[in-house]
């Protein structure tokens, strides 16, 4: 069993680079290799990265050309006279408040979210009782109930909770929405956990919240990496809560902003993209951060 | 819930459970810990489910008294042809990302499963869709696709200069090439790591019995990938359910041109929102929530994925 886990931990990577080549063929690259698969998955690579990258280039350029440019240049070109005065336009506006909302939002839902997950997520794992069952059911079909679905009562409830308009009312909604693929993933990380572990920690005669702190929430940080980062871009980049929980402008978090400039801005095209490029930016850094934390964390496993 | 759940099945103890903790605090720190959890989404989850159903008989504007309606929304609902142009566009979506979406990742994934320079970089250029929000992407497209100023005023791009979005025959499939464009890096990503995850030991015993990489493939790689397709699946035939915010702002918060787009949500949240019908917008939305729950069940049934066990197989 150890020898498994050790050539787990290798992984395909490392036995490439240790034996780049050899007759066999089979150690290089584990999965499959070959021209088949070289042609299909290169090929779908190119075409891919082509149409990513061109309306990502085509936004950063459209965002630096000035509004008569804009109508002249070839849309493709380099900005023959590149200015930053959308940007400039864009910052002297409101833009402060809703990345400021946009952060509050996020992070307080985050918080909130990661902390319920992991308390249910080890719970579940911890209890293999029907009502651990159910419970983990409910929010395997919580993953099923479409936002649009029950918006309309969580509006009623909104209203009625007298939060209706407040940062608040993004908040408990979009937590309450991350929890079930939260706890999903958290659970699934959770119970590749070795039973000997929790073994251990009750002969030494540990409680479930001593369990939960020094053994679970350690061990699970590449996952609760993962979810944090995967529910804060699912909150950062929501829209219809924003939209229907809240009206007044200094309430707006980026996305709606994003459509108040559009109409603020109208056939400004340049100013517009200048917006949306700089409610990207906080995104970009964080995965830039986080990025090995997050493919760690999904790729994370334990063998049994 | 426990209707929709499916029974219950009485908790058959695995022979790998952890034994009791001592003290008897079992029950109480493990209902404590759920508890957070369970409250929230009841409240803004389970709460909200069974008050659609609800408010479907009711008449309300959105502002004023609640008052009682009987199954009249329903009526008006079911015999309206809008909702039924809805629920075809609806599942329209739904099967064409899913065909498209799949193979794609499928491929993407099976690149990047290898670590690598070249790999990581590329990797990191894929991710960006990602990052954007569906406002941003949509606003993005928009302007792009547009037939005056977007990319087919680029010479040699001419052919791109058609009206994409105004069109009603071709506004549905481009939402669907954008929507796809959006979610394609993240199912990709599901692949990848699921990849990463089969164990060496599997190939190196096929590579003893003399597996070529197409048998590999077929044999190995495809069924060792079923949790990660069941999983990606699922994410996508009931996210395909949600595709709201990028239709709303593709087509101007209209869903055309004329309704050429307007699936589900859109129609629920035109007569809520706009048309002040929140009744009736229940109604709709009623029928999204049976259509999310009935695709969740049918999926999960399909895969035994609430099985409680670790996911990794032939080991």
């Amino acid at each position: 069993m150890s020898t498994t886990v050790t050539k787990e931990r290798t992984g395909p990577g490392q036995q490439r680079a240790v034996q780049p080549r050899t007759p066999a063929g089979a150690r290089r690259r584990p999965w499959i290799s070959g021209a088949p698969r070289r042609a299909l998955t290169g090929g779908a690579a190119l075409v891919w990265t082509a149409l990513v990258v061109v309306p990502v280039y085509w936004l950063v350029v459209t965002s630096l050309r000035s509004r008569t440019d804009f109508t002249t240049d070839s849309p493709l070109a380099l900005p023959g006279r590149p200015t930053l005065d959308n940007y400039k336009t864009v910052l002297d506006g409101d833009f402060a408040t809703y990345l400021l909302n946009s952060v509050v939002v996020t992070v307080g839902a985050v918080v909130l979210t990661v902390a319920a997950a992991l308390m249910a997520s080890f719970s579940i794992v911890r209890y293999t009782n029907s009502w651990s069952r159910l419970s983990f059911r409910m929010y395997l079909l919580g993953l099923a109930i479409p936002l649009q679905a029950v918006i309309i009562p969580v509006y009623l409830l909104i209203i009625r909770m007298d939060m209706y308009d407040s940062l608040l009312a993004i908040v408990l909604p979009s937590a309450a929405f991350a929890l079930p693929i939260t706890v999903m993933i958290l659970v699934s990380f959770l119970r590749d956990i070795p039973r000997s572990l929790f073994e251990a920690m009750i002969v030494d005669g540990a409680g479930d919240w001593r369990m939960l702190f020094s053994l679970v929430a350690p061990m699970a940080r590449p996952a609760l990496m993962t979810v944090a980062v995967y529910d804060g871009l699912q909150v950062w980049n929501g829209f219809l809560f924003p939209l229907i929980l809240t009206q007044s402008g200094d309430k707006a978090v980026l996305p709606l902003a994003l459509t108040l400039y559009r109409g603020q801005f109208g056939i400004d095209v340049p100013a517009t993209m200048a917006a949306v490029v700089l409610s990207t930016l906080p995104m970009l850094a964080v995965f830039l951060l986080a990025k090995r934390q997050l493919v760690a964390g999904l790729t994370a496993g334990f063998s049994k | 819930m426990a209707v929709v759940a499916g029974t219950p099945r009485p908790a058959a103890a695995p022979k790998t459970r952890p034994p009791t903790a001592p003290g008897g605090r079992r029950g109480l720190s493990g209902l404590l810990m759920a508890a957070p959890a369970l409250l929230l989404f009841t409240l803004f989850g389970l709460v909200p489910l069974g008050g659609v159903v609800v408010l479907s008989l009711t008449s309300w504007d959105g502002l004023g008294a609640i008052g009682w309606a009987g199954f009249g929304n329903w009526g008006g609902v079911l015999t309206d042809g809008a909702t039924w142009q809805a629920l075809w566009l609806t599942v329209k979506v739904m099967v064409i990302s899913w065909l498209v979406q799949t193979p794609v990742a499928l491929a993407l994934g099976l690149f990047q499963a290898p670590r690598g320079r070249t790999r990581a970089f590329l990797a990191v250029l894929w991710f960006l869709p990602l990052l954007l929000s569906a406002v941003a992407i949509g606003l993005t497209w928009q302007a792009l696709l547009d037939p005056s100023f977007g990319i087919g005023a680029t010479p040699g791009l001419h052919w791109l200069a058609e009206p994409l979005l105004g069109s009603p025959d071709l506004a549905l499939y481009t939402v669907i090439a954008v929507i796809a464009w959006q979610f394609v890096p993240f199912h990709a990503l599901l692949y990848q790591s699921g990849i990463r995850q089969i164990p060496v030991s599997l190939y190196e015993a096929a590579a003893i019995d003399g597996a070529g990489p197409v048998t590999r493939l077929l044999r190995i790689t495809l069924p060792q990938l079923k949790y990660t397709f069941v999983t990606s699946s699922t994410l996508m035939l009931v996210g395909s359910l949600t595709y709201f915010d990028l239709i709303f702002v593709l087509s101007g918060g209209t869903g055309g041109p004329g309704t050429a787009t307007r699936v589900l949500p859109l129609a629920m949240y035109i007569t809520g929102f706009q048309s002040h019908d929140m009744g009736r917008a229940s109604a709709i939305a009623t029928l999204l929530v049976v259509f999310g729950l009935g695709l969740s069940l049918f999926t999960t049934r399909l895969s035994g994925f609430t099985r409680m066990e670790s996911q990794q197989e032939g080991l």
